[in-house]
């Protein structure tokens, strides 16, 4: 079962890898929306170091959402899809793999740019790292939970922008602990156990959940 | 004696079923909604120190509040009840009432925007009941777009049952999340009702008024379950038996 799980990993990464363009535009997505927002709303430091946790945690959201698109579906028009789920393997495994690779491609790019985010919205290096740490811990969430919307749009008219009606009000949680954990870091002596604590617990849920759900999109979906 | 379970999960035997319970429950609803504002404009005291006349919203907007919270609650039951017997009635009674839910929803964000202006000032505050109201309108939205975007009955129903059970899973998670930004003080996160201090009178009015309410929400979506049956099996003998005995 590990086996397989690789397989997929693998395959995706490779097939990513031929075509870097598309990790790219993620990445760049994300630092484009970033960068608007004090050309919108002004430049002044206290201002930026305010709005930083909120305008980071929207970004990724709006970026790694818009990548869900892509998750299932050239795999579903050329009918790899089919024959996964033909396989004598557990679907959920197979999903697990492609949310991992999904998720190796959109969402770690954004832990590692955050820090560039950092420097343009005046963060300390303290609240950086814990920005980084919680991106961390919730972009997996996102890519989790979002593969349950792109299991269920797929292959639909428009899906792109039903996906987002259905996935961000979804998200919700993970933008108010993800954020806030970033904002109470700029406050000395508070406690971010909590944040931290709370990002792993909706880790693990959707680790659980999320699979199984989407695996029955999938099958709803492809039928 | 046995009780035949299924006798009205099929859509030939609820559509007349449901043609004679639509105007019980559309008396019941004028009857009891004229006696409930009766006695909320009537029987109730004209000025409450400093609310004025304004809490008579309350009438309106508790029972919108609580049913667009029900509603939901019933869409999941049905759909759980659709994917587990693969019952394509349950399907269709989910399809019938996730916009009556979503119409709550915007009534009761409606009437207490009007009394936030009238009693806090201001039309909209990021308080965590309104705000968790606001994210239940967008996930009753989420559900009717999937609906509709698939054009595949099946596969619309089953889909959208599962979002629906999704969202039964992650709004509970939103509403704490939503109430509870800060986890460090949550130990102490308590929302008092303000139920037991209530003008017995005003209290009897908003429960009328639910109950109203409650059997507007059996009314509106038994027609449209009704016409969501014609239009999915209006290529059935039953349907073009039934059509043609009226003309």
């Amino acid at each position: 079962m590990f086996n397989i799980f690789r397989c997929i990993v693998m395959r995706d990464l490779t097939l990513a890898m031929r075509r870097k363009t598309d990790v790219l535009t993620t990445m760049f997505f994300f630092i484009i929306v970033v960068s608007l927002f004090p050309l919108g709303v002004g430049t002044e430091k206290e201002t930026l170091r305010h709005i930083a946790p909120g305008v980071v945690w929207v970004a990724a959201l709006l970026a790694s959402m818009l990548a869900l698109e892509r998750l299932f579906a050239s795999d579903y028009s050329d009918g790899t899809l089919e024959q996964m789920l033909l396989t004598p393997q557990p679907l959920t495994v197979l999903v697990l793999g492609k949310v991992l690779a999904h998720w190796l491609l959109t969402g770690l790019p954004l832990v590692l740019i955050a820090p560039l985010v950092g420097l343009q919205y005046h963060l300390s290096i303290e609240s950086t790292g814990v920005m980084m740490l919680a991106l961390l811990i919730g972009t997996p969430v996102l890519s989790l939970i979002g593969a349950i919307g792109a299991a269920l749009t797929l292959g639909l008219r428009g899906g792109g922008i039903l996906l987002s009606l259905l996935i961000l009000p979804l998200y919700i949680p993970i933008l108010i602990y993800g954020s806030g954990a970033v904002a109470a870091s700029a406050i000395p002596g508070s406690e971010l156990q909590a944040y931290f604590s709370l990002l792993a617990a909706f880790l693990l849920m959707a680790l659980i959940f999320s699979p199984l759900a989407t695996a029955a999109g999938l099958r709803i979906s492809v039928e | 004696m046995s009780i035949n379970w299924f006798k009205f999960s099929s859509p030939a035997t609820f559509y007349p079923l449901a043609g004679k319970l639509i105007p019980i429950f559309g008396v019941l609803t004028a009857l009891i909604g004229i006696f409930g504002l009766y006695w909320g404009f009537f029987q109730t005291p004209d000025v409450l120190t400093d609310q004025k006349q304004y809490y008579r919203i309350i009438f309106i907007h508790v029972p919108a509040a609580w049913m667009s919270m029900w509603l939901y609650v019933i869409v999941v039951a049905w759909s759980l009840i659709g994917l587990i017997f693969n019952a394509r009635l349950a399907y269709m009674i989910a399809a019938a009432v996730a916009p009556t839910g979503a119409i709550m929803t915007v009534l009761a964000l409606f009437t207490g925007a009007v009394w936030g202006k009238t009693s806090w000032g201001t039309w909209w505050d990021w308080d965590p009941r309104m705000t968790s109201e606001l994210i239940l309108l967008f996930i009753y939205v989420g559900y009717m777009a999937l609906r509709s975007a698939i054009e595949d009955n099946r596969r619309s129903d089953r889909a959208s049952a599962v979002l629906a059970l999704v969202g039964l899973v992650c709004i509970p998670v939103i509403f704490w999340s939503v109430n509870c930004p800060d986890p460090n003080q949550c130990a102490a996160l308590h929302q008092s009702s303000s139920m037991s201090g209530i003008e017995s009178n005003i209290l009897f009015a908003m429960l009328t008024m639910t109950v109203s309410f409650w059997m507007y929400c059996f009314l509106v979506p038994l027609m449209r379950a009704r016409n969501i049956i014609l239009e999915r099996e209006h290529d059935t003998a039953w349907v073009t038996e039934m059509l043609e005995v009226k003309k």
